[in-house]
């Protein structure tokens, strides 16, 4: 426990000695500020809940989380510093945690910083918090399941931009999981229970019951579950390849 | 605790098709300072990877004051510093910083990780850089941070990758004195290609090739390895002259003229020095230099490491 938040805290340190805290948080209120008020047409449906906000959460954790996940080990690789790391007395269970909840705090605070579209929508109208307080809790489970892809994606090479494109690729397959583009890889050949079980992967539709306001404990337990399943995945590809 | 030990058995590892370090057994006890030795690539890093647990063995293992390195991997790291081949750091963060991390891992915490830090920067004179990030310093001071990191918990076995690598004179010296004078109850292995510092810093060495051990030694029982071990140079007028007169005489085993030089080598237990000096007052010889050899650690690295190979 102590290990683990130890490396949180240097993790989160690291993020804001540089410039990438501030670029990552500033791009990321930007996005979601062009998508919910252009794009999302806030204002002109009349409708006072966040619907507009939260539906296009999916798509910029798409792309901004790898940007931050891409860092956190093929850095310690690049720089040599895993040696340092992973020869300390901790164990590397205690490494990728900590890694991955700092990474995954820093994007909620990011997500807590669009706060002003929550005051905006409760000054024009008068939604349902629980709804919003739900989504929000969602859009964090979400980012967090797409963050410890990212995370083991960027255990696999010393080059970010590799880990990049690598979670880019994978998140996108389990964001879209439930669409025919991916399930129809499936079907014709693969029974209906596989193909089942594929779309029940999706990011998208666990994410859209939660935003409704539904916290499922499925839904909850389904997000943990990829977390889990994708740290261990990280740690098991660390303890394979720690040289390069 | 005199029962401070670091025991290898058969230590292999293996990269795919490559043998990186081949069945390495060594036994190594507290005061002793052991230097690797070896060409580049022999296998002395990887062998340091796998002491300090962070490349697990493909075969034999590794005990390090009584804790397997795969078993009980953790409370072996807990008795070791480790500076890992060119000293990586976090680069943004401040030394002080950095160090009072490393504290924590080591189990220091609150006040005493910064106490730690503290006497650490002071070891190592860096007083005059603690709020400045790693990445902006010196190659001379980034290597100190990282010595700092490996002995800031004062740990009973010292495990250093190449140490002075890189630095000048100055600073070589500092970390040599530094090592020196941590050694007496510790056990310290660094490994390095320069070789006076073996015989600078270390009790004993190893030589390591394509990861066999060939010799383990003391520094002095290398350099006595060496054919220059006992000869006698001179710098002499007409030295194809002198040579012939020198080679006549029993003790000689063979004379050798290089670049000026003239080297006379002596037969088994021969002492030369002697009977050349008394030659060189007899005939009169214009001498301007005359040298008793101890032996040359590069050459004795060489027949070592190449005379293995062909």
């Amino acid at each position: 426990m102590k290990a683990t938040s130890n490396v949180m805290r240097r993790e989160l340190s690291g993020y804001f000695s540089t410039p990438v805290a501030w670029v990552f948080i500033v791009i990321f209120l930007v996005m979601a500020g062009v998508f919910t008020f252009y794009i999302g047409n806030f204002y002109e449906r009349g409708s006072s809940d966040l619907d507009p906000f939260f539906q296009f959460h999916p798509w910029m954790y798409l792309f901004l989380v790898p940007a931050i996940a891409m860092r956190l080990w093929a850095e310690e690789r690049r720089s040599g510093t895993i040696e340092l790391l992973l020869t300390l007395p901790l164990t590397t269970w205690q490494a990728v945690l900590g890694k991955f909840l700092a990474a995954w705090l820093f994007i909620g605070l990011a997500l807590a910083l669009t706060f002003p579209v929550w005051i905006t929508v409760n000054y024009l109208g008068n939604p349902d918090n629980g709804v919003i307080a739900a989504g929000y809790i969602g859009s964090w489970l979400m980012a967090g399941g797409f963050l410890a892809i990212g995370s083991c994606m960027s255990a696999l090479t010393r080059n970010q931009v590799v880990a990049f494109i690598l979670s880019v690729v994978v998140c996108f397959a389990f964001l879209l999981s439930g669409l025919p583009m991916i399930t129809d890889l499936f079907s014709g050949w693969a029974p209906q229970s596989l193909i089942d079980t594929i779309a029940d992967f999706s990011f998208l539709a666990h994410f859209s019951t939660i935003s409704r306001g539904v916290i499922d404990l499925r839904d909850l337990v389904y997000f943990t579950l990829v977390i889990g399943f994708w740290l261990l995945a990280n740690v098991i590809v660390l303890e394979l390849r720690k040289a390069n | 605790m005199s029962d401070l030990s670091i025991e290898a058995r058969s230590l292999s590892k293996h990269y795919g098709q490559l043998i990186a370090v081949d069945q390495l057994s060594f036994e190594v006890g507290a005061g002793e300072v052991l230097g690797f030795l070896g060409p580049n690539g022999a296998g002395k890093s990887t062998t340091m990877k796998m002491l300090t647990g962070f490349l697990p063995p493909t075969a034999g293992s590794a005990l390090v004051n009584g804790h397997d390195i795969v078993e009980n991997s953790l409370a072996a790291r807990r008795c070791m510093g480790y500076l890992p081949e060119g000293a990586p750091a976090y680069g943004e963060m401040p030394v002080r910083a950095f160090l009072e991390f490393v504290a924590r891992s080591r189990g220091f915490d609150g006040k005493s990780a910064v106490r730690e830090a503290d006497a650490a920067i002071d070891r190592l004179n860096l007083s005059s850089v603690p709020e400045q990030p790693i990445e902006t310093l010196s190659k001379g001071f980034k290597r100190r941070v990282g010595l700092a990191q490996a002995i800031l918990h004062d740990p009973r076995v010292l495990i250093l990758d190449e140490p002075t690598d890189g630095l000048d004179p100055n600073q070589k010296h500092e970390v040599r004195d530094l090592i020196r004078d941590m050694s007496s109850d510790k056990i310290i292995i660094i490994s390095t290609h320069i070789l006076e510092e073996v015989h600078a810093l270390c009790n004993r060495a190893m030589i390591i090739a394509d990861g066999r051990l060939l010799v383990d030694d003391t520094p002095d029982g290398l350099i006595a390895r060496s054919r220059y071990h006992e000869a006698v140079t001179l710098v002499v007028e007409h030295p194809e002259q002198v040579a012939s007169a020198l080679s006549e005489l029993p003790q000689a085993r063979k004379v050798e003229l290089r670049e000026g030089e003239l080297t006379v080598f002596p037969r088994e237990g021969a002492k030369l020095l002697e009977v050349i000096t008394d030659a060189v007052r007899e005939n009169a010889w214009a001498v301007s230099e005359l040298r008793l050899e101890a032996g040359r650690l590069d050459e004795v690295f060489r027949q070592v490491t190449q005379g293995e190979m062909s």
